[in-house]
């Protein structure tokens, strides 16, 4: 299988603004290091998925890839071809193989366009088609992510729909170019467990009927192995673990992973599980520990963890782990 | 004696658009020491389901029918003054967003004194501070941090805080309202490991708001399920998981992914939860059930019996209902 994406080395370092006093007396600029040295690749066909907890740098790197924002180093690679430095008219073409659904579906939709225009207007900006062969289209689309009878939603306002309908919405706006790879953030984190479901079985139906490839980020890992082909363990701005599903779950290999695994609640009660306890809470990306970049809270750090930072090694085939004790 | 009962409570909410009836005859009762969940969608009514115990149900909320009784005693017919008195001491609340739930400019010592004092006039300030030290070690925090503010702590060491809060006064029953939905995992696991001990060691009851099954399930003896306002299904956590008899809990069970399962097959619930402005009439479940009949379109079903102390709203257990087309 040939990749899609690759990215390498990205880093993405936002700035930390500084009072004027501070800005006065030190020269030292301070950086959060969102994304710090990160590489992996996407094939075609696959979801890839990058898990992780709150700030450690899965959503940025999915902006990334999909050139929203621009890294501070490193490359991305689409089919083949650097990406990174593209601007103005090769960007936009660019934009039309590649999509990317948020995760907060009140937000991503304009509130003052109807449901018709919101969903074609990505035909209107790349100039693909106007009037009644985009309603068409439009309303093919709508009809596929399962808003039918699309004549009944076409003229709705976002508000007047459910956080479902809207996502469905999102995801239609998000085909209608008919992307070769989509980058899904979140898609169904706020919506009630009861409809998560039908979205992400229409993302799998899509991924078959459509051809595309996934980029899916998400912090629940239950539903990270429900849908995913490969998964990315990511750990204050670095991959730290990284495998197929099948490995990862069967045998987590960083300490990480491993009390990440066991802290997550499996819906049966008889069932006893033993939490893996961690000491402390995630340090902050401003000041990242030396070293290996978890080894304060990891109960098997050695000495040289504080020093050297481990490199990410393939420990079996299709697994990857960062971490000296491999 | 139960510690707490409720028998066919009903709250509403009167807006200009029409009334709301957001929690609709539930009935319930909870002994000392016992954990139960409340389980349901946004909008299913949990969360004032949980406030109505505190009679905090914000405006334009009113308990319009049914009973609440606190160890005997019926809290809707207190006056405000002694209801106050009940509110922390008796049972206590955590909110489910530490970042707003606490005062920004106040230390974190002074939290904990003003409740103190509020409900204890006679307690010396220095007596409170020594208590105060003494939650915060129990809770996993340095005690030194008493006078640090809010915005100091991170969110998953605030929660410890609206925990230490809510337990200062030893109450018989303590309502987490998703106390972990703000959190990441590995906090969250922590937090609800904290309850679990701080419960077992104080010997209070607990219940758990959540709209994450997996969570009631692991951790409660008994769970409610809460559909659009009604109480659709009420069970202890075993029965429930070995045997849920609703649609929608059925649905709802098959919908949520399993770690430790592979090549799990998830089904999903048709269709959306209704407005709550202008709900099916009947079950409210019916537009979404496929079980469904002529019948729950028309009549509510009553609260069944199924035996094991295992209660279902819904026609499918009634006599008739087996016997029906």
């Amino acid at each position: 299988m040939s990749e899609i994406i690759k990215a390498e080395q990205l880093k993405k370092y936002f700035p930390v603004q500084k009072s004027f006093l501070e800005q006065l007396f030190t020269r030292k600029m301070s950086y959060v290091k969102a994304v710090d040295d990160v590489t992996f690749s996407v094939k075609k066909g696959e979801i890839f998925t990058l898990a992780g907890e709150s700030g450690c740098g899965k959503t940025t790197t999915g902006r990334l890839v999909v050139r929203l924002l621009k890294p501070t180093s490193g490359a991305i690679y689409f089919n083949g071809e650097d990406v990174t430095k593209l601007e103005g008219e090769k960007l936009r073409l660019l934009r039309r193989k590649m999509q990317i659904i948020f995760q907060d579906p009140y937000a991503s939709l304009n509130p003052r366009m109807r449901l018709g225009d919101a969903v074609g207007h990505p035909l209107e900006i790349h100039g693909l088609a106007t009037g009644e062969e985009k309603q068409k289209i439009v309303l093919d689309v709508l009809d596929k992510v399962g808003l039918s009878p699309p004549e009944q939603f076409i003229d709705l306002f976002p508000h007047q729909l459910s956080g479902g309908q809207r996502q469905r919405a999102a995801l239609a706006r998000s085909i209608i170019l008919k992307p070769d790879f989509i980058v899904a953030d979140e898609p169904v984190s706020m919506i009630d467990v009861s409809l998560r479901t039908t979205i992400i079985d229409l993302m799998l139906g899509f991924r078959k009927k459509l051809g595309l490839t996934y980029l899916f980020i998400t912090h629940d890992l239950a539903v990270a192995k429900y849908i995913s082909d490969r998964i990315a363990i990511m750990y204050l701005g670095k991959i730290i673990e990284m495998g197929s599903k099948e490995r990862l779950f069967l045998n987590p290999m960083h300490p990480y992973t491993q009390a990440l695994l066991s802290a997550i609640p499996v819906p049966d009660p008889k069932r006893k599980r033993k939490m893996i306890e961690l000491k402390g809470e995630v340090p902050s990306a401003i000041n990242i520990p030396s070293g290996c970049r978890f080894h304060p809270r990891c109960s098997y750090k050695k000495d040289e963890c504080a020093e050297k930072e481990p490199q990410l090694i393939e420990v079996e085939k299709d697994h990857y782990v960062e971490c000296s004790l491999y | 004696m139960p510690l707490l009962e409720i028998s066919s409570l009903g709250v509403d909410y009167r807006t200009s658009r029409g009334t709301v009836h957001a929690v609709e005859d539930v009935s319930f009762s909870l002994e000392k020491g016992e954990t139960l969940g409340l389980a349901g969608e946004s909008g299913s009514g949990k969360s004032t389901l949980g406030l109505s115990i505190m009679r905090l149900v914000p405006y334009p909320g009113v308990i319009a029918k049914g009973r609440i009784k606190i160890g005997g005693k019926d809290i809707l017919k207190l006056p405000e003054q002694e209801m106050r008195l009940i509110r922390g001491r008796k049972v206590a609340y955590v909110f489910q967003d530490p970042m707003i739930s606490l005062n920004p400019v106040k230390r974190i010592g002074a939290h904990f004194t003003e409740l103190i004092n509020t409900h204890e006039p006679t307690t010396r300030k220095e007596a409170a501070f020594e208590r105060t030290s003494d939650i915060l070690k129990n809770l996993g925090l340095l005690p030194e941090r008493i006078n640090d503010y809010p915005h100091q702590f991170s969110g998953g060491m605030r929660q410890r805080i609206m925990i230490g809060l809510a337990i200062a006064l030893n109450p018989d029953l303590v309502i987490a309202d998703e106390p972990t939905t703000a959190l990441d995992v590995i906090v969250q696991a922590k937090i609800l490991d904290l309850l679990e001990g701080l419960r077992k060691t104080y010997g209070m009851a607990l219940i758990l708001i959540s709209h994450d099954v997996s969570i009631l399930l692991e951790r409660c003896d008994k769970i409610i399920v809460m559909y659009a306002g009604h109480m659709v299904e009420y069970a202890n956590s075993t029965e429930l998981h070995k045997n849920p008899k609703h649609p929608y809990t059925q649905g709802l069970l098959q919908s949520i992914p399993n770690i430790e399962l592979t090549d799990q097959k998830l089904s999903a619930i048709p269709g959306s939860p209704p407005n709550m402005l202008n709900p099916p009439k009947g079950c409210r479940f019916w537009p979404r059930c496929s079980h469904a009949k002529k019948k729950c379109s028309s009549k509510e079903p009553p609260l069944i019996d199924v035996g094991n102390n295992h209660f279902v709203r819904c026609f499918l257990y009634t006599e008739e209902g087996a016997n029906n087309e």
